[in-house]
């Protein structure tokens, strides 16, 4: 049976993720894990991460990960989530740490003085709540996902890519804003699949049978 | 654009449902995961369940009913209601709510705010603001259902948690609950003009205008109601179909 491993280091509830992804996936085990030899040896890898870029890289780095999310963002369908996705950048604003630097480019958070809305009314951060999708490139995670679709978001930084090609999907909220990026093997999102109901569960059906 | 959210929030006791649900449809108008299904098939944004369960023999019930729910719904969670500790806010997002609400333990110790937030991240804790008007302008806040006065003034209330890591407001009008008047814009206003992080909007909703005004006037982020919804007067969808009629924002 093909398994798909969600990384678990310890930074919040990935249940969620998991019983999503066990949702729309027949005949698939869904393991979340710690174990770098069962990431290693999983058919997909899900990269979440919820709270603290800070915390999250340490987290990672106490339970001996890094090197396994590598591999894997190397060389397996590859999906990072939220601070899944912020992390495989070079550097974050939040706490002015080093990411994983599988792409180029920094995570920064909303500036405060862009943080208006067209009627003049204060955007609030964090960025929470239903938001367009504007897919930027022809990808086969956005099969059956219409161009524009709400995603659930609950953040307050955002990854900026030093090369453009790699944006999969941008957001508007005060400035437009990555909100997906897709190179080869890997596509990582800084919305919530699991909590953005059908359109969510529609995109994880779609990771499950990708195959880069 | 972001959309204004509409949460329609259930009352818990003992892992059944309580003050009444009218679902024409539903089997079981007391199961808290056929009545969030059925939100969730409305276009329902959140979910919130207050847990109201009276023995403290019974209060783990609702991490079992936030299980249930989580494996089956896939919207935002939050829980609330009797949390008083960091561990109760880990237990309840390892159960599967993406967000927790806290209320008088806030007001007891504010420094739980701080922790959580430190813990688990500002995204996941909202903090419960229950106010009542005192003066023109003013309003305190009470806690245990408006019983108990805390002296403190709501506005200042609402930024001192904010700046202790609060990733939320969920805003009750003590003089509006359960009257079916419509919110109190004033404080909404007042409140969502005085922070930087979203603001819900709770208490006294009776029309599907009042959802409207609660964030034309109110300019709150998001609107909870609770017996709107559940006596079957109105689906989630009509509330989004009026403030869409009236250029609000929203997912349809």
């Amino acid at each position: 049976m093909s398994k798909i491993a969600i990384i678990d280091y310890g930074m919040g509830n990935l249940r969620s993720v998991a019983k999503a992804i066990e949702h729309v996936s027949d005949g698939v085990e869904v393991v979340v894990t710690a174990d770098p030899a069962e990431v290693l040896s999983a058919e997909r890898v899900v990269f979440p991460g919820q709270g603290a870029m800070p915390d999250c890289m340490r987290e990672l780095d106490a339970r001996g990960l890094r090197p396994a999310v590598l591999e894997a963002a190397r060389s397996k369908p590859f999906l990072g989530i939220c601070i899944g996705q912020q992390m495989l950048f070079e550097h974050s604003e939040e706490g002015n740490v080093p990411g994983l630097g599988i792409f180029r480019g920094e995570v920064r958070r909303f500036p405060a003085d862009k943080m208006v809305a067209a009627d003049g009314s204060r955007l609030k951060v964090p960025h929470m709540g239903w938001n367009e999708v504007w897919q930027k490139q022809a990808h086969p995670l956005w099969a059956n996902i219409e161009d524009g679709a709400r995603f659930y978001y609950v953040h307050s930084y955002y990854v900026d890519p030093a090369d453009s090609s790699i944006v999969a999907a941008t957001t508007d909220y005060g400035i437009p804003f990555t909100g997906a990026v897709a190179q080869a093997n890997i596509f990582a999102i800084q919305f919530h699949p699991e909590k953005s109901a059908h359109a969510g569960l529609q995109l994880l059906s779609n990771f499950v049978i990708w195959n880069p | 654009m972001l959309a204004k959210r509409i949460i329609p929030c259930l009352d818990v006791s003992a892992g059944r449902v309580v003050k009444g649900v009218n679902f024409v449809e539903l089997r079981d108008a007391g199961d808290p995961v056929e009545v969030a299904r059925r939100y969730d098939e409305q276009g329902a944004d959140e979910i919130t369940f207050l847990d109201i369960t009276a023995s403290s023999d019974d209060r783990n019930i609702i991490l079992h009913v936030v299980e249930q729910v989580a494996e089956q719904v896939f919207i935002p969670l939050t829980v609330g209601g009797g949390v008083r500790t960091v561990d109760d806010v880990r237990r309840l997002l390892n159960a599967g709510a993406d967000k927790v609400s806290i209320n008088t333990a806030a007001v007891n110790n504010p420094q739980v705010v701080a922790d959580a937030s430190g813990k688990v991240g500002s995204q996941c804790i909202v903090v419960a603001i229950d106010a009542k008007q005192v003066a023109p302008g003013k309003w305190e806040v009470f806690t245990h259902g408006g019983r108990n006065r805390t002296g403190l003034d709501a506005i200042e209330w609402a930024r001192r948690i904010e700046s202790l890591g609060a990733g939320e407001i969920l805003l009750t009008s003590m003089d509006r609950d359960g009257t079916k008047n419509g919110f109190d814009l004033e404080l909404t206003r007042a409140v969502s003009d005085a922070v930087s992080i979203p603001v819900i909007a709770s208490g006294g909703v009776g029309s599907l205008d009042h959802l409207a005004d609660g964030v034309t006037k109110g300019r709150a982020d998001a609107v909870l109601a609770a017996s709107i919804f559940h006596f079957g007067d109105h689906t989630v969808r009509e509330a989004k179909e009026l403030m869409r009629a009236r250029g609000i924002e929203v997912r349809l």
